[in-house]
């Protein structure tokens, strides 16, 4: 198998606060092949988008700490690597979406100032040939008038066609792999269809590996080749997405399917989940999920690591432990 | 009109102006909502749908009587304006930051009555109790809440007044899946105690289907299809709501993303679009679809559209 485009070993950050430091990521092991689209899904706090931003160097300095672990994107590890190097590699090689496409774009500067400026920074076009690559980019994304969008400010344009405009500029430069932050979620849905359709399309013409980072499991389902389902700062449950989904091991991932109303009988109750996620700031000793878990028991008081429950398909979870063993 | 709806809108325009020309007037109008007819039943939860844009929200205002409409009538076959209710999308903003919960929740009681505190205390103790408070938090303030706790206030507040309406702009979105469950479920309970009326604003179907009784689906200020949500759910009949239906991901479909849609842009509501309103997104248009559409019954529900209903088309007044 070919080196992996992005592999997070062991990370653990903290934000350090006056009431304690607040334990944000403790512990994810992560990794994405070439040409493969990972989904990471799971609640707010759970740590999806303080996981993709401290593997791209976007977490402010100073801000928080790496206390362990080991990033590497291309191989190369991200530690070792200058801030000058970083930009280098940053709309480059990686390429990022995020979620808001009011804030992510600059109000100020026209569409095509700003995607000419990304062109010429990280390829050698320049001029005429930038902004008919930057036209070529807006026609894959179904824009229709593109010329006319170059000359246009990104308040006279609708969220979804900013969002496609953010996407057509993640792919100028044939990123190998795209981290999209919960791209869809300040979308319609007829929109998000729009969307999600053109990135994977655009993904898999170009091979480029995508972390789709959601709280939305039926996006994921549809999206991802595989998940990682995120619970207070750990990887509770791997695997590919319809097997993950489908016959759920961790009882944090069959719970979060059961309440969805998808499926419910609107006659009888929702399966909720009692409580609230747990506080950070002292992070529960053993299993994360315990205080809410129906299974808990004597064993979940230390902490379950992730053990294989089927090919490839991984669970943290004291229950699959005396199965498999 | 049947004696069992509470509120019943007919013919609801809603124009807002915009830009000043040099004598003042309005350069054109904004049209929010093109003529909604809708009852609302007593006791069943109405579901409104739709993309954002398309009039949802001004609905509600209308519902609430913060906004009196440009045209049309709303009847209420109830007591006083503070007996409808509404509980907000965002349970950050909505909450006002600087009153204890107990005068939050008790807010729409004080405004109307200057009562005694002692009272108004006893009142917000037994609300918190009903929404799955403990009586401890009654001196707390907002911020020092979750998004689902601040959701549950909100709720006990729009309970305070007893009202027989509420509307519930978006109460779930903002909240993850888990905790949306416990909020629905909550809804649910309440409705059942009290007889309440919801009217369930959303853009999330599968939250819609469990809720509610009846559907509306809106497209640009308008009704297009109404019926009882499991019938138009399962066999949408207006071409939006079939769109709208399969843009929907699900955790079932296997088929992948499909082919990428041409349009998704709404027209805008700032000169409206000539005949049936949803003419250029539409897959079916055809001879007929020129000029404005009329609400047709069809064996379940209502439909705005004559390609489906092969009504014959009349020229509405616009």
């Amino acid at each position: 198998m070919a080196d992996p485009v992005l592999k997070i070993d062991g990370l653990e950050v903290l934000f350090p606060g006056f009431a304690g430091d607040v334990h944000a990521v403790n512990g994810v092991d992560l990794d994405v092949q070439p040409g493969e689209i990972v989904g990471l899904v799971g609640e707010s706090g759970s740590a999806k988008s303080v996981t993709a931003m401290t593997a791209l160097g976007l977490l402010p300095t100073g801000a928080f700490r790496q206390s362990a672990g080991t990033i590497s994107i291309l191989g190369r590890d991200v530690a070792t690597m200058s801030e000058r190097e970083m930009n280098k590699l940053r709309g480059g090689d990686v390429a990022m979406i995020f979620q808001e496409p009011q804030t992510a774009l600059n109000p100020t500067k026209t569409i095509g100032k700003q995607m000419l400026r990304v062109i010429e920074l990280h390829s050698d076009l320049r001029g005429m040939a930038a902004r008919d690559r930057a036209i070529e980019l807006l026609k894959d994304m179904r824009i229709n008038d593109a010329e006319e969008i170059l000359g246009r400010y990104p308040f006279e344009l609708s969220g979804g066609m900013r969002q496609r405009i953010l996407i057509g500029m993640a792919f100028a430069c044939s990123p190998k792999l795209l981290v999209a932050d919960e791209p869809t979620t300040a979308l319609d849905v007829t929109v998000q269809r729009q969307v999600l359709q053109l990135l994977h399309a655009k993904a898999r013409q170009t091979g480029a590996s995508v972390l789709f980072i959601s709280h939305d499991l039926a996006v994921i389902s549809q999206f991802c080749d595989r998940i990682y389902v995120m619970y207070a700062g750990r990887v509770v449950e791997s695997g590919p997405a319809q097997k993950v989904l489908g016959n759920p091991q961790h009882p944090y991932t069959a719970a979060l399917i059961e309440a969805l109303p998808e499926d419910a009988d609107p006659g009888a109750p929702l399966a909720s989940i009692p409580g609230t996620v747990p506080n950070l700031v002292n992070p529960p000793k053993g299993c994360a999920f315990q205080a809410r878990c129906r299974h808990a028991h004597a064993a979940c008081d230390s902490r379950p690591v992730l053990t294989d429950v089927g090919s490839k398909h991984q669970a943290a979870c004291w229950l699959r432990e005396e199965i498999s063993a | 009109m049947t004696t069992d709806s509470v509120m019943t809108l007919s013919n609801i325009h809603m124009r807002f102006p915009f830009g000043e020309d040099w004598r003042g007037r309005p350069r054109g109008f904004v049209h929010a909502l093109n003529g909604i007819d809708l009852e609302i039943l007593r006791g069943k939860t109405l579901g409104v749908v739709g993309e954002s844009g398309c009039g949802k929200s001004t609905l509600a205002q209308v519902l609430m009587g913060i906004r009196k409409p440009s045209e049309g009538e709303v009847i209420r076959n109830f007591g006083a304006d503070h007996d409808v209710q509404i509980v907000f999308q965002d349970p950050q903003s909505s909450l006002n930051a600087r009153m204890p919960v107990w005068r939050v929740i008790t807010e729409p009681v004080f405004a109307v009555s200057k009562r005694p505190k002692a009272e108004l205390r006893a009142l917000a103790a037994d609300l918190a109790a009903k929404v799955g408070l403990r009586p401890e938090v009654l001196d707390r303030y907002p911020h020092e809440f979750s998004g689902g706790q601040r959701q549950r206030i909100a709720i006990a507040r729009a309970l305070s007044s007893d009202p027989d309406v509420i509307v519930l702009d978006e109460p779930t979105s903002a909240l993850d899946i888990s905790i949306q469950a416990q909020i629905l479920n909550l809804l649910k309970d309440l409705q059942a105690e009290r007889g309440l009326t919801y009217i369930f604003i959303s853009h999330d179907i599968s939250v819609v289907r469990y809720l509610c009784d009846e559907v509306a689906v809106m497209y640009l200020g308008q009704v297009v299809e109404h019926g009882a949500s499991d019938a138009v759910l399962a066999g949408p009949k207006h071409p939006y709501t079939r769109l709208l239906l399969d843009s929907i991901p699900t955790m079932r479909a296997t088929g992948g993303l499909g082919e990428a849609l041409r349009n998704t842009d709404l027209p805008s509501n700032r000169n409206l679009p000539t005949g049936c309103f949803f003419k250029d997104r539409c897959e079916q248009a055809g001879a007929g679809c020129d000029v404005r559409q009329n609400m047709v019954p069809t064996e379940q529900a209502q439909v705005r559209c004559c390609q489906t209903t092969a009504a014959t088309p009349q020229k509405v007044s616009a």
